[in-house]
């Protein structure tokens, strides 16, 4: 069993649900919600969640003087970033008029669009992307253990996530274009959609990083 | 593969308990937020909305332990609605563990409401609430006008526009009720819902009047929301979820079966 997993909390959005549903996989003995350098530190694994605006969660963060805490724990830790949690590891995003991210996984953070259209039949499509979408895994991952292919999980957002090589790419998911539903790279996993809201298969994910020893 | 159409059963609570009777046969306690939510969350329900229709604001902290508990338990995404009037009231909502709040009468009487709630907090988690009721007569242009207090009071704002408004404004979703429908069970205000649905580029859920699973289906086709929500038909054990879903899917509508 995983004796701790430090939930980031820099006062954006619902730490409740992430932490009452890593607490339900029965896999972990203690879950701290904390913006304390030290307790991030001396946790077992990290995970940054994320909801709003990624202007005043990068702001946060670095008023926080998390950006430093995340860099250091990154290189050795299981990592895992949720929806605006994965988005601010990646390069930048056009949000907020363009607003940089913590650069530390390569790629950009794009919008949607208002007038997004599927490019097969030309319907319209909503934005925000809300709702439960299926996830294609690009890659056998840990993370991935004992869940279907192409299973569906929860979605809300209206950017999405371009890595800079598919590489990077764990899950793939369509809404009007391909985008990334989730990155692995070496100890660090990341999701666009809320495992915390999407039932059995994403306590299971959590089940799955809370086993996770960071390797391939 | 596509984003499914979501169904939502809707739960009214009142003083932290469900009220106009949900009678599932086999239910310890009826009026119990977190079994109720359970349930449906076994049913495979696509999210979950909790109106509080609590009379008093002294009791609103009730509905913020309930949020709490369900949260802790049911792993689907939750709205709560109602008795929204501030940012301080969405706050306590998200923070209990609340994934959506929905606002309706404040955002009449205050749009900015709506505005800075989606600059603090993300559109993702703002649902504006309309209850609108046709004012046109038989053979004219069809016209339909925001009402509050449940449809008592007009206001004069025609509903399609305060819908694009809503938008400008931030809202993420809307939430659209027929007052002429509520509790008809003859189906949704299809060319209300279409109406809307096609002038928002924001995700539009259809309520009010659901009586069968052809009124599910209809809403999609044919009012073109992205999501249904219902009551009475779930509650009182008609339809299961898992039920719904599967007419839907028989109608080649995408689900999450």
């Amino acid at each position: 069993m995983s004796s701790s997993v430090a939930v980031i909390d820099y006062g954006m959005g619902n730490l409740h649900s992430v932490a009452k549903a890593l607490e339900h996989t029965g896999c972990v003995e203690r879950v701290v919600v904390t913006h304390e350098a030290e307790q991030i530190m001396a946790a077992d694994r990290v995970v940054l969640p994320g909801v709003g605006a990624i202007r005043d969660c990068m702001a946060e963060i670095r008023r926080l003087g998390l950006d430093e805490v995340i860099r250091e724990v990154i290189q050795s830790k299981p990592f895992l970033g949720v929806c605006v949690g994965m988005q601010a590891l990646m390069d930048s995003s056009e949000e907020n008029g363009g607003t940089p991210c913590l650069g530390i996984l390569p790629g950009e953070v794009r919008f949607f669009g208002e007038q997004l259209r599927d490019p097969d039949s030309g319907a319209a499509l909503k934005v925000p992307h809300m709702g439960w979408n299926q996830v294609h895994q690009e890659r056998p991952h840990p993370l991935w253990a004992g869940i279907e292919q192409d299973a569906r999980f929860y979605f809300v957002h209206s950017y999405y996530v371009t890595p800079a090589e598919r590489s990077y790419l764990a899950g793939t998911t369509r809404h009007g274009l391909e985008f990334a539903a989730a990155l692995a790279h070496d100890n660090i996993f990341a999701a666009q959609f809320h495992p915390e809201k999407s039932q059995h298969a994403g306590l299971q994910l959590y089940a799955n990083f809370l086993k996770w020893d960071g390797g391939i | 593969m596509a984003l499914a159409k979501r169904i939502i059963p809707c739960l009214d609570v009142a003083n932290g308990r469900v009220v106009k009777g949900v009678q599932f046969l086999d239910i310890r306690d009826a009026g119990d937020p977190v079994e109720i939510a359970r349930r449906y969350d076994e049913q495979g329900a696509d999210e979950i909305t909790f109106l509080d229709i609590t009379a008093s604001s002294d009791d609103r902290e009730t509905m913020v332990h309930v949020v709490e508990q369900v949260a802790a338990q049911v792993f689907i995404p939750l709205t709560v609605g109602g008795g929204i009037r501030k940012v301080e009231d969405i706050r306590r909502m998200l923070n209990a563990g609340a994934d959506k709040v929905g606002i309706n009468t404040a955002a009449v009487f205050n749009p900015e409401l709506v505005r800075e709630a989606a600059e603090k907090f993300g559109s993702q988690c703002i649902v504006v609430a309309i209850d609108a009721k046709r004012v046109s007569a038989a053979g004219e242009p069809a016209r339909w006008e925001i009402f509050t207090h449940g449809g008592r009071k007009a206001t004069g704002i025609d509903a399609i526009e305060w819908a694009k408004k809503m938008v400008d404004y931030g809202a993420g979703e809307i939430l659209l009720t027929s007052m002429d429908r509520d509790g008809t069970k003859i189906g949704f205000d299809l060319e209300l819902t279409r109406t809307i649905s096609d002038a928002v580029h924001v995700p539009v859920i259809a309520s009010g009047g659901v009586g069968n699973l052809e009124h599910l289906v209809a809403g999609i086709t044919e009012g073109h929301a992205e999501a249904v929500l219902a009551a009475s038909i779930f509650h009182f054990g008609e339809y299961t979820i898992e039920e719904a879903k599967q007419r839907m899917r028989d109608a080649g509508i995408e689900v999450r079966l």
